[in-house]
């Protein structure tokens, strides 16, 4: 579970990026979180992977305080969040499986473990026969999905994904959007952050809407800005 | 979690790194190997200077010349009194008519005519010491003057401390000296692994964000900078041998340096590989510690 109260974020240059921040994720929730550029989305994501420390209010993730949080316990709070990128930032020199071991092994993961995850994650992401190919050798749609498989290899309870489809086409974003949805139906709690409304309003989940800092909108109604706005 | 598996990931981990980032190991070896040749072409320089300025000192000697009232046979006996003063190295006693063949011979041949009927009695029977510590010499002078049955000692104290003096200097600049080119060495080395690990930021992001702690990042890079470092000493090492072997070649085929002797390498070879060794592996893990150090703060 993710909860968010009154928190608020200044960094050092002055800017006020999160103001009075209080929301609640319940396990198993699928929430996407959309906003202009500037509207606090990234430092949220920041926030809830412990890269940056709230000014004021509390901030849960997972059973962890990120207000009381240790250093020590930082890679312990980061192992239940699995986080996707607009860049997706895969190893370039590394093929598939080797991505996905590379993730495993940072977390201790025996290599019977790994031999018997990986083939399994690569089945649910729909790259099963790929495992072999490098990040080049592969279309940004599949470079996503082995993004999504390095963020479920170590079976987080929640995924964060930052603009997943930012890189892609329609077609392969909504492709990308029906696998979160399915991997969510799996029990696993999924946070989507992006500014494509057209996109989200295809999928009937809650929306949080973000504005300079603040909440706007919270529910499954269509928000009120309109696109434009955002983009 | 099983340490052993992870072990034998940090260096599976490092050793293919090493070759995955081929170029930039190279670089690192390169460096590494050039600053262990200048700092160890300085140090073997010095050292050899310093083994030359010990040899001339030993050439040192001090003349004790003994009492005319004492026989032969007494005067040979004084060497068990000389021989058991602390500092002395050896002792040798020269008679009399050994004294004036010494310096009968000091003249060309045409010349020494002049000493024809020349009594040995006009010199003293007399011991030549050696020392082990030159600076040392005054107070051994002064031991050996005391002894009953010494009339006078002759000890070139000035030279001595010239010496001294000289191999103080030359110490004092060459401990500096390496000092300074082991911390250029270890600045540039950091600097160069830290830009393979600059290039390799990515991977670190990754690591952290997926929950890896900051002691199983850095480990790999420890075993790289260790590897890096080993194979670094051991080919400073071969050059560092070649090169010396080539100049003392050099030197004791040349007319003009008779007089310099070096230290054959096979005397030293085992204390150059223990410090480069070491040298190169304290380097590397130093140099890797603190190039990753900064990106372990997300």
């Amino acid at each position: 579970m993710i909860r968010f109260t009154d928190v608020e974020k200044r960094y050092d240059n002055g800017v006020d990026a999160l103001r009075g921040i209080s929301m609640s994720i319940e396990d198993g929730e699928f929430v996407f979180l959309v906003g202009h550029s500037g509207s606090g989305k990234s430092t949220i994501i920041k926030t809830l992977t412990g890269e940056v420390l709230p000014t004021a209010g509390r901030v849960m993730v997972n059973g962890f305080s990120l207000n009381k949080i240790s250093e020590r316990q930082i890679p312990l709070m980061r192992r239940t969040i699995g986080v996707i990128f607009q860049d997706f930032r895969l190893i370039e020199t590394k093929n598939v499986y080797e991505n996905l071991s590379f993730a495993m092994r940072a977390v201790g993961a025996s290599p019977k473990a790994i031999k018997q995850r990986i083939p399994y994650v690569l089945d649910l992401v729909g790259l099963a026969g790929r495992s072999r190919r490098f990040p080049h050798e592969l279309s940004g749609g599949e470079q996503q999905r082995v993004a999504i498989a390095r963020a479920l290899v170590n079976n987080p309870t929640t995924i964060v994904a930052d603009e997943p489809t930012g890189n892609l086409d329609p077609a392969r974003s909504y492709e990308i959007m029906q696998l979160l949805e399915r991997i969510n139906r799996l029990g696993t709690t999924v946070l989507v952050v992006t500014h494509e409304l057209d996109l989200v309003k295809r999928f009937h989940k809650r929306i949080i809407v973000l504005e300079r800092g603040r909440i706007v909108s919270d529910g499954k109604e269509r928000p009120i800005r309109p696109v434009h706005r955002w983009e | 979690m099983s340490k052993g598996h992870n072990f034998s990931y940090f260096i599976h981990e490092g050793v293919s790194n090493m070759f995955t980032h081929g170029f930039m190991s190279f670089a690192a070896v390169g460096v590494t190997v050039a600053c262990l040749l200048i700092m160890g072409t300085f140090t073997l320089v010095a050292y050899n200077i310093n083994e030359q300025l010990h040899r001339l000192e030993q050439d040192n000697q001090i003349l004790a010349f003994v009492d005319d009232s004492l026989n032969d046979l007494e005067a040979r006996a004084l060497i068990d009194d000389i021989e058991g003063i602390p500092n002395v190295r050896s002792v040798e006693f020269i008679s009399r008519e050994q004294a004036l063949d010494a310096y009968i011979s000091q003249y060309e041949e045409s010349e020494r005519d002049i000493f024809d009927g020349m009594e040995a009695s006009v010199l003293r029977h007399r011991f030549a010491v050696h020392v082990t510590e030159i600076s040392l010499l005054g107070e051994t002078a002064a031991s050996i003057d005391a002894v009953d049955g010494i009339a006078r000692v002759k000890a070139y104290e000035d030279v001595a401390s010239g010496f001294v003096a000289m191999r103080n200097v030359a110490s004092v600049v060459c401990i500096a000296l390496i000092a300074i080119l082991f911390l250029i060495s270890i600045f540039i080395i950091s600097n160069t692994i830290r830009l393979t690990t600059f290039d390799r930021r990515d991977e670190i992001a990754i690591m952290k964000m997926v929950g890896a702690t900051n002691g199983f990042i850095r480990w790999p890079f420890v075993y790289e900078g260790f590897l890096l470092g080993l194979l670094g000493s051991l080919i400073g090492f071969l050059l560092q041998w070649a090169l010396y072997e080539f100049v003392a070649r050099g030197v004791s085929a040349s007319d003009t340096m008779q007089l310099i002797q070096m230290v054959p390498f096979s005397q030293i070879w085992h204390y150059v590989a223990a410090i480069f060794g070491l040298s190169g592996i304290v380097i590397g893990v130093f140099g890797s510690l603190t190039a990753i150090r900064k990106f372990l703060r997300v």
